[in-house]
């Protein structure tokens, strides 16, 4: 972890009346790293990436974009910074080229720097055949890619999408994926979601939070390691007592399903081999075997609800 | 980047049917008006002919014209500026501005320049009407000059008071009406005071009143104060309103 880090957040807060919406938030965020922020609606994802995109400010703490800091020098940060609201902020009377145009000049891009940075998006966002269409017109998914494609126009070293792919169909919202790993990989992304699949198919890290509070923060794979226990399903024709099957290797505990269907609950590898060698050796006529996957859902589930022990 | 801002102000509003409907509406109602206006001066010539220093058609004709001008445009602009910040927070666009790099002052003076390069091109098409007078009678180009300078430093102070209460709410209705109402107020304000020490305070918040020494063709420095002093302190609150928008989120 000797990146260069391109967000660098200490104890954000930021409250509405009596709601404390952020509470004391820190990370950082190095280059050619996709953050995921996880949580369920309300849990201050929204609000923390206000804050990081400079349209919110915060109650307290400090936030160095690029090693600038945002509230200071707001000029030079947010000149670093491409920003996806919930929303994508498109004129709907604007065509596409208006629209990137005008977001090109709200950034310092002259007319030459302008045209080329708008050849570049729109080749990047798939939009070079809707460059005359109005945005209005547009259906969600080419916003929410105009949207993107407004975010990327200054060639900023950070991204931050909120929601980025919500709404859209599963094919729109698996290119805009796609399109958000090739992104990363010179940027600092970071997006936001309540989707668990979508960290695990474009982010390396996570950030889980809870009523505004940070919960777990770390690469993909330590969460994955955090599971207590995995688990083996399988189903028998012929099942032996429940005591025999406790007796496997590396097997904690057994949760009978009825219909001859079992699930193991198993520390450290999966016994599988031991399963299929026990099964043929005493009969057990053996139909289905299959390891659980729920696993790093309810990890987020625990996390985001309370109930875990992460705290 | 204030000029990036306002040619998008700009052409945002030539692209709304809204804008042209009010430039052809103002512009039908004050030809009317002038039809009127030149009609009675050529009923009343006759007669002017026998006095002497008699008002001339720049008094009897341009002067009306513009003062009636003046009441157009104080129904037109709460139309125009009220989507200026209200439609922006609404449909969420104005976090693109938020986010980008460019300070409140920034965005504030672009959108009043783009509004009144607009408003400014309207009081032009007014002077048009007049200006065709020129082909047959001689016009008092100073008195001309001071009523359109009265016209574009109303047209200024009103651009200021509706860009500030349009960036008070999210709903463009709220900020039109409620820039018509402060307005009309300044309008009227001076209504029922007589004469006396404590009605010159009414009189002086004025905003026709000090268009009428403009009218007359005085420009007197007093009276362009008022109205810059106008607008720079609306402006200058609506720079501390977006900055407060941050805050409250």
């Amino acid at each position: 972890m000797t990146g260069e880090a391109v967000v660098a957040v200490e104890g954000l807060s930021r409250r509405y009346g009596q709601t404390q919406a952020v509470d004391a938030v820190s990370f950082t965020l190095e280059r050619a790293q996709i953050l995921g922020f996880l949580g369920l609606n309300g849990a201050g994802k929204s609000t923390t990436m206000r804050m990081l995109a400079g349209v919110l400010a915060p109650d307290a703490g400090r936030i160095l974009i690029n090693g600038t800091d945002l509230l200071d020098q707001p000029r030079p940060a947010k000149q670093a910074i491409g920003y996806l609201p919930e929303q994508p902020p498109l004129y709907r009377e604007l065509t596409v080229d208006e629209q990137l145009h005008y977001s090109a000049g709200l950034h310092r891009l002259d007319r030459a720097a302008s045209r080329q940075a708008m050849a570049r998006v729109k080749e990047q966002c798939g939009l070079t055949n809707v460059g005359r269409r109005l945005t209005g017109n547009l259906s969600k998914g080419y916003r929410q890619r105009v949207g993107i494609a407004q975010a990327l126009l200054h060639d900023p070293p950070v991204l931050i999408l909120d929601e980025p792919t919500v709404g859209l169909d599963p094919i729109q919202a698996g290119e805009i994926r796609a399109l958000i790993c090739e992104l990363g990989r010179e940027r600092g992304v970071i997006l936001s979601t309540h989707l668990l699949s979508e960290v695990q198919a474009t982010c390396s890290h996570v950030q889980i939070m809870r009523a505004g509070r940070l919960v777990f923060a770390g690469a993909l794979a330590e969460l994955q390691q955090q599971r207590q226990s995995a688990c083996l399903r399988i189903g028998l024709n012929a099942p032996p007592l429940v005591a025999e099957l406790a007796r496997l290797p590396a097997v904690t505990q057994v949760e009978s399903l009825g219909g001859g269907r079992f699930r193991l609950h198993h520390a450290g590898a999966a016994p599988t081999q031991a399963v299929l060698d026990q099964a043929r050796a005493d009969g057990w006529e053996l139909w289905e075997l299959t390891p659980e996957q729920a696993s790093l859902e309810r990890i987020f589930v625990e996390l985001t609800l309370g109930r875990g022990t992460a705290e | 980047m204030i000029g990036v801002i306002a040619t998008h102000e700009l052409r945002r509003l030539f692209l709304s049917p809204l804008a042209w409907t009010l430039l052809a509406v103002n512009e039908a109602l004050l030809a009317w008006v002038f039809i009127i206006l030149v009609n009675d001066f050529q009923n009343t010539r006759g007669r002017l002919a026998a006095l002497e220093h008699a008002p001339g058609v720049t008094d009897l004709v341009v002067a009306p014209l513009f003062r009636v001008a003046a009441w157009g445009l104080l129904l037109l602009t709460p139309l125009l500026t009220m989507r200026l910040f209200s439609e922006e927070q609404r449909t969420g666009t104005l976090d693109l501005l938020l986010s980008a790099p460019v300070s409140a002052t920034q965005i504030v003076l672009g959108k009043y320049l783009g509004v009144l390069v607009f408003l400014l091109s309207a009081v032009a098409l007014m002077a048009l009407m007049p200006l065709a007078l020129m082909a047959g009678a001689a016009l008092d180009g100073g008195k001309l000059l001071a009523g359109l300078l009265g016209l574009g430093l109303l047209a200024a102070s009103c651009a200021a008071a509706g860009l500030y209460l349009s960036s008070l709410t999210a709903q463009p209705m709220v900020a039109a009406t409620a820039t018509f109402g402060l307005l009309l107020a300044f309008w009227i304000v001076d209504l029922g005071a007589g004469q006396g020490a404590g009605n010159a305070l009414f009189g002086y918040l004025s905003l026709p009143r000090h268009n009428d020494a403009l009218l007359l063709g005085l420009a007197r420095s007093e009276d362009v104060a008022y109205y810059l002093l106008f607008s720079v302190a609306f402006l200058g609150l609506t720079i501390r309103r977006l900055d407060n928008l941050r805050l409250r989120g």
